[in-house]
């Protein structure tokens, strides 16, 4: 209980004095996700209308294999990527190994799988409604696909909250691939790992507070655009 | 310039569609020329629907040829248009759902507009035009589909059961637009439940019974002499379904044997 309470009082130490180094993580997680969700989203929203929307050959496997990719480990992506980037690796050249870049590199393929899955859900209960309306306004394929994605907006929300709570939840993959390195890699979840094994259990439950707050931050306003949204449009 | 290829006629030959291991348009033959407005009535399950929705190119038959004047598949799509019996709103407003078309055909942003405020005030829908078309009632829905019918000046305009489900008053309205886009020059083909509303509308009847076209004449003489004596029982209100027994059925398989 004293633990708890000196965490708190950490915690809030830390953000009203508006510690620089707090500011730094934060500021960085927050990066790093939203980066990795808005061009997972560039990637996935289209993916998985196209999925949902043509017939092709080994359309249901890869709706599967979305499906399946969902609870990808972050340990392993993290692996994956280490692997590509590393000296070694066919995209050692760039240097990206222990940036930034690496950790986004590494979330976007987290979460594409998320949002892709399922947005090719929404679009194609979308679809079994407007299809034949569609179609007879002119709207070949192709043409449907921004037309259901702006249609299912408000469903989507959920598809692209669902990719932000696991970007900026995730560890694995960020460890690996960025190293947490002061100033440069370190972001929230991977300071907690940090001050956990340092046993500077206030930090890290400060840091985790944090953590919770924006998270819930971010759900709650988006969930109340949605609905304000949505009730004008029904 | 050439000038622009007329979308009819549409030909039907030997045209049958299946689902479900069950044949439910059998043998269609029959030719659409420009003009004449065409109603088809028939029972509940006949295959108006299905049979709309094959002339429009929404279900491929499984055999036989449904063919336009104008064999271009875009072109001759971008000069129809069907209004369904539940018309789907795209989720923005009233105008957009109007602008929506226009634009997939390319028409330029200044004459959308035009098109558009002439369509919503045509309908009555001015007051409504920055409303979000998804809470409109269901009249006002179907108003909105004609009035988005009327914008894209179509050659050939088919309509299913347009004013099932709605009042007198919006069916007088639902009506006199279907007569303004008949006289833009759009050639009306439709279905509905109403005999009363296919007397008003209908220039010629088409009546179709168990996925069959049975008989297709001049209103006027199909409401005064059918040939068919089931169009004859439809008219009178005596076809119902549990008269329907096999004596029917057996005197039908007669009359295609007679064929
Ligand atoms: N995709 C489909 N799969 C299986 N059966 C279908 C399909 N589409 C239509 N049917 C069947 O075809 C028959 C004709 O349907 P259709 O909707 O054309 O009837 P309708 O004449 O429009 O009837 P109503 O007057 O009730 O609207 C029905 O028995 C229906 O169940
Ligand atoms: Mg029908």
């Amino acid at each position: 209980m004293d633990d708890f309470g000196e965490a708190i009082g950490a915690a809030f130490h830390l953000l009203f004095t508006l510690d620089d180094q707090l500011m730094e993580i934060v500021g960085l997680s927050l990066q790093v996700s939203l980066i990795a969700v808005l061009i997972a989203c560039l990637i996935g929203l289209p993916l998985g209308a196209a999925i949902a929307l043509f017939r092709f050959p080994g359309r249901k496997f890869f709706a599967i294999l979305l499906n399946a990719l969902m609870g990808l480990p972050p340990v392993v992506v993290g692996l994956i990527v280490y692997l590509a980037l590393s000296r070694s690796g066919p995209f050692g050249v760039f240097g990206l190994l222990y940036t930034p870049a690496a950790m986004i590199i590494a979330q976007v393929i987290l979460i594409v799988p998320i949002i892709a899955a399922l947005t090719r859900q929404v679009i194609e209960d979308l679809w079994l409604e407007y299809e034949d309306q569609l179609r007879s306004l002119g709207a070949n394929s192709t043409r449907a696909i921004p037309t259901l994605l702006w249609d299912g907006r408000f469903s989507l929300i959920t598809a692209v909250l669902a990719g932000f709570g696991r970007a900026s939840a995730e560890v694995g993959a960020v460890m690996i691939v960025g190293g947490n390195i002061d100033h440069v890699t370190r972001v929230m979840t991977t300071a907690i790992a940090l001050e956990v094994s340092k046993g500077d259990l206030a930090l890290a439950l400060g840091l985790g507070i944090i953590l919770l707050c924006l998270s819930l931050t971010v759900n709650g306003a988006v969930y109340a655009i949605k609905e304000t949204a949505q009730r004008r449009h029904a | 310039m050439n000038e622009p290829l007329p979308l009819l006629p549409l030909t039907l030959k030997d045209v049958s569609f299946e689902a479900g291991g069950k044949r439910l348009i059998k043998d269609l033959n029959c030719c659409f020329e420009a003009g004449p407005r065409t109603v088809i009535i028939g029972p509940n399950g006949a295959g108006k629907s299905l049979f709309l929705k094959l002339c429009h190119g929404l279900v491929p038959p499984l055999e036989g040829q449904i063919t336009w004047n104008d064999s271009n598949e875009i072109s001759s799509r971008f000069k129809q248009a069907m209004v369904f019996q539940r018309p789907i709103m795209l989720r923005r407003s009233v105008s957009a759902n109007i602008h929506y078309p226009l634009k997939l055909r390319g028409i330029l942003k200044r004459d959308r507009i035009s098109l558009t405020e002439e369509a919503l005030s045509r309908a009555g829908l001015g007051r409504l035009r920055e409303h979000p078309a998804r809470v409109l009632s269901v009249g006002e829905q179907q108003k909105l589909a004609l009035a988005r019918a009327w914008a894209l000046k179509p050659q050939v305009l088919f309509l299913d059961e347009p004013t099932a489900s709605l009042d007198p008053a919006a069916t007088h309205a639902v009506e006199e637009l279907i007569d303004a886009i008949h006289k833009q020059g759009a050639k009306v083909i439709m279905t509905t439940h109403d005999l009363s509303q296919a007397k008003r509308i209908a220039d010629e009847i088409l009546f179709l019974f168990r996925g069959r076209l049975l008989e297709r004449a001049p209103v006027e003489r199909f409401f005064r002499q059918p040939e068919n004596d089931l169009a004859q029982a439809f008219v009178k209100g005596e076809l119902l379904w549990w008269r329907l027994g096999k004596a029917n059925r057996k005197n039908q398989r007669k009359r295609d044997g007679d064929k």
